[in-house]
């Protein structure tokens, strides 16, 4: 059948059942739109800025395991996606972003609207590609996927020149693709695997640390299966939570800056150190040199290579797919008749529950002034604790983390790696339209809100009942308690001055808007916002303690156990 | 340490700067990078001359394995290997350093492969010590222009990058 390379394109993502495209039409695109217009079975979500286009498509990724997808108009609409782009780089996310380009005579003649796309988001994809030529459009869609969801997973971007688009071909969608440049390890190696298993097995002090490889590979049930069956102690970090059940007893909390002390105790003190899917990042283990300063054996399985023994030494690297490692290991200990030394796991136990008996996420609850932790407590309260959770960068996201207990996988949806204030709000379209069912709350600051609250028109126009909970302090809160610390108290540019009425700004896109301001109306809101407007979006705007910092905390090139449990250890 | 690090790459656009950016993006050293197309013209062959502690050469060559466009990485250092550059230098040849510069270049098994009244063209080629010797060698004076290629490197024996 021969179509127009525009067909083409939708119809390579029909192929891929793309249920949504994240978009903002422009020249470049105008074919790729006209297409888009005369089919019915991918749907167009149009938003109000590229940015939230592309952290839509992501916040739909995150929240379904499936390949977001985002289409942006040539210049502008190119660099305005790029920091979607990189943010969903960091954190290891599926996406196809699909870019137009001036028509292929046009490039390097600088254009109208020409940027080399190529180029500006090269170090920031997984991959990515020019297409030249209307023939290759469908074998390169098909790589683009195929790239994005294998091996460890990320954005893979198509820059498509506008002739290409008019230019018509033969249409057949590759059923198979092989590159002989890129072959992902899958299983891990049964050696390594045995000799892990045993070391599991000798170890006196062990302990699991896992991180959002095991929510991507879809491991968690795995990760919950071989803890259980080991009875050790487990810590996930941020892009890892909901990895392993928050309420149970084996679990320790978050790890890293602002992580508990059982968490960063056991890390520091361990004897054998399991690491799943996560790649000893700078703010979970602080200062590698300290870290390295107590004698412990690291086994580290990660589907990327280069993450193992990048920033601390592993004594048995595994290389593969978390859940078929973990699998594997699984077989290997049940098959076995080895059982990890119970006298050895008490007296490891009995030294956890007194560092757990610090208590260290106690904070002092008030009957004046909201706290921010009370909210997000509330919440969870509120929503049974099954709502899917967003939030944006800086104190409110981790005291999301710290007090909305995540049962699941694929519930907690914040940028890890990049650290994108503006995301709250558009992951939680991108997580609404994938669940339509499910709670979504967007926990957020005045200041990260704003970032991306044009996206407020997105949502009335797409109908999506996202609860927004806006932590507001006033301040850029997490620049301010590290000026409070380490910039002796000389708030620089941190009060957020001229704040709108969020309530009425809300309300004015046709929302409903609530501003509380006392904590005995927390819960009273909360229920309003999740049950009288369930299906409106309602942005809660909670003035809330200004002064407030979040504990623990473990300051930037410290080690993990110089830790700052209170105001009262400054 | 200095490392030698050979690698078969998808002969495509943009793949040269995917090899390059990444050096510059990690602060990674290159002394020397040669590309040109193998015997199969699908396929480039990439020689880099690099350096680093082993934790760096070990993160580089994984590093590289990650580019999609890559086929396969080898760090040819490790063992026995053969190294070349080209050299090409143009040299004021008159009056009595005209025979002075044909002696070293004979010395050096160096050919003079252009010819002027007043210049030669003299072709080297060698390990980058020969080549830096034969530049020690002639006075800087008549040093017109030199232009190096950069190292090309195989492994001996049995040792072959191939698909």
């Amino acid at each position: 059948m021969v179509l127009t390379g525009a067909e083409i394109v939708i119809r390579c993502l029909q192929e891929e059942k793309v249920e949504y495209v994240f978009g903002y039409p422009g020249g470049a695109v105008l074919y790729l739109y006209d297409a888009l217009f005369q089919q019915e079975e991918v749907r167009h979500v149009l938003v109000r800025h590229e940015q939230a286009a592309v952290h839509a498509a992501d916040g739909y990724a995150r929240s379904t395991q499936k390949v977001g997808v985002a289409l942006v108009t040539s210049g502008p609409g190119a660099t305005n996606a790029v920091t979607g782009i990189a943010t969903a780089y960091c954190d290891s996310i599926p996406l196809v972003i699909i870019s137009g380009q001036v028509p292929t005579a046009a490039i390097g003649q600088d254009a109208f609207q020409e940027v080399d796309t190529v180029g500006i988001t090269r170090p920031c994809v997984k991959h990515n590609f020019l297409v030249r030529d209307v023939r290759d459009i469908a074998s390169t869609i098909k790589k683009a996927f195929y790239l994005a969801k294998t091996g460890r997973p990320g954005p893979v971007l198509v820059d498509i020149p506008k002739d290409i688009t008019i230019a018509k071909c033969d249409f057949e969608y590759p059923k198979e693709i092989s590159m002989r440049s890129y072959n992902p390890v899958v299983r891990g190696h049964q050696g390594q695997i045995k000799k892990a298993v045993q070391l599991l097995l000798e170890a006196k002090r062990p302990m699991i640390y896992t991180g959002g490889g095991v929510v991507l590979a879809d491991a968690a049930e795995q990760l919950t299966r071989l803890t259980r069956l080991l009875g050790y102690p487990v810590t996930n970090t941020l892009m890892g939570l909901g990895g392993y059940p928050a309420s149970d007893r084996q679990f320790l909390g978050m790890p890293g800056m602002h992580g508990t002390y059982e968490a960063n105790m056991s890390m520091h003190y361990c004897d054998v150190l399991l690491a799943v899917g996560a790649r000893f990042d700078d703010r979970v283990i602080g200062n590698p040199a300290h870290f390295a300063e107590e004698p412990r054996k690291i086994i580290h399985v990660d589907i990327d290579p280069s993450s193992i023994s990048k920033r601390v030494k592993v004594d048995v690297p595994i290389v593969g797919d978390v859940k078929e490692v973990l699998d594997e290991m699984i077989r290997q200990l049940e098959a076995g008749a080895a059982r990890p030394n119970a006298d050895h796991l008490a007296t490891w136990w009995k030294q956890i529950e007194e560092w757990r008996g610090r208590n260290c996420m106690a904070y002092k609850n008030s009957d004046e002034i909201i706290k921010p932790q009370f909210v997000v407590q509330k919440l969870w309260e509120v929503t049974g604790g099954n709502a899917i959770v967003t939030s944006d960068v800086g104190q409110h996201q981790m005291w999301a983390a710290q007090y909305y207990h995540f049962e699941q996988p694929r519930r907690w949806l914040n940028s890890g790696g990049l650290g994108t204030m503006g995301v709250g709000l558009p992951y939680a379209m991108g997580a609404q339209l994938a669940h339509p069912d499910t709670h979504v709350a967007c926990i957020t600051g005045e200041a990260s809100i704003q970032m991306n609250i044009q996206e407020l028109s997105t949502c009335k126009q797409f109908r999506l009942p996202i609860k927004i909970c806006n932590l507001n302090n006033r301040y850029l809160g997490m620049v301010r308690q590290w000026q409070q610390i380490f910039h002796g108290a000389r708030y620089s540019e941190s009060y957020m001055d001229s704040l709108p009425d969020f309530a009425k700004l809300a309300a004015s896109y046709g929302h409903v808007g609530i501003r509380v301001d006392r904590p005995c109306d927390v819960e009273d809101a909360l229920r309003e916002a999740f049950v009288k407007h369930k299906n409106e979006l309602v942005f809660l705007d909670f003035q809330v303690d200004q002064t407030e910092n979040v504990y623990p905390m473990v300051q930037g090139g410290k080690g993990l156990t110089e830790m700052i449990l209170s105001a009262e250890d400054l | 340490m200095r490392h030698v690090i050979s690698l078969l790459i998808e002969n495509e656009s943009g793949a040269l700067s995917r090899v390059s950016g990444l050096f510059s993006a990690r602060g990674y050293n290159i002394e020397s990078l040669t590309v040109a197309p193998t015997e199969d013209a699908s396929m480039s062959r990439m020689t880099i001359v690099t350096s680093g502690s082993d934790e760096i050469i070990e993160q580089i060559t994984k590093q590289l394995n990650k580019l999609v466009e890559v086929v396969k990485v080898v760090d040819i250092s490790e063992a026995a290997h053969i190294e070349r550059e080209l050299m090409l230098i143009k040299v004021r040849a008159t009056g009595k350093d005209r025979e002075e510069v044909k002696r070293t270049a004979d010395i050096f098994r160096a050919r003079i492969i252009d010819v002027t009244d007043a210049s030669y063209v003299v072709e080297l080629t060698g390990n980058q010590a020969k080549l830096d010797a034969f530049v020690g060698a002639i006075d800087p004076a008549l040093i017109l222009e030199t232009v190096r290629s950069g190292v090309c490197g195989v492994g001996r024996g049995d040792r072959v990058l191939k698909l």
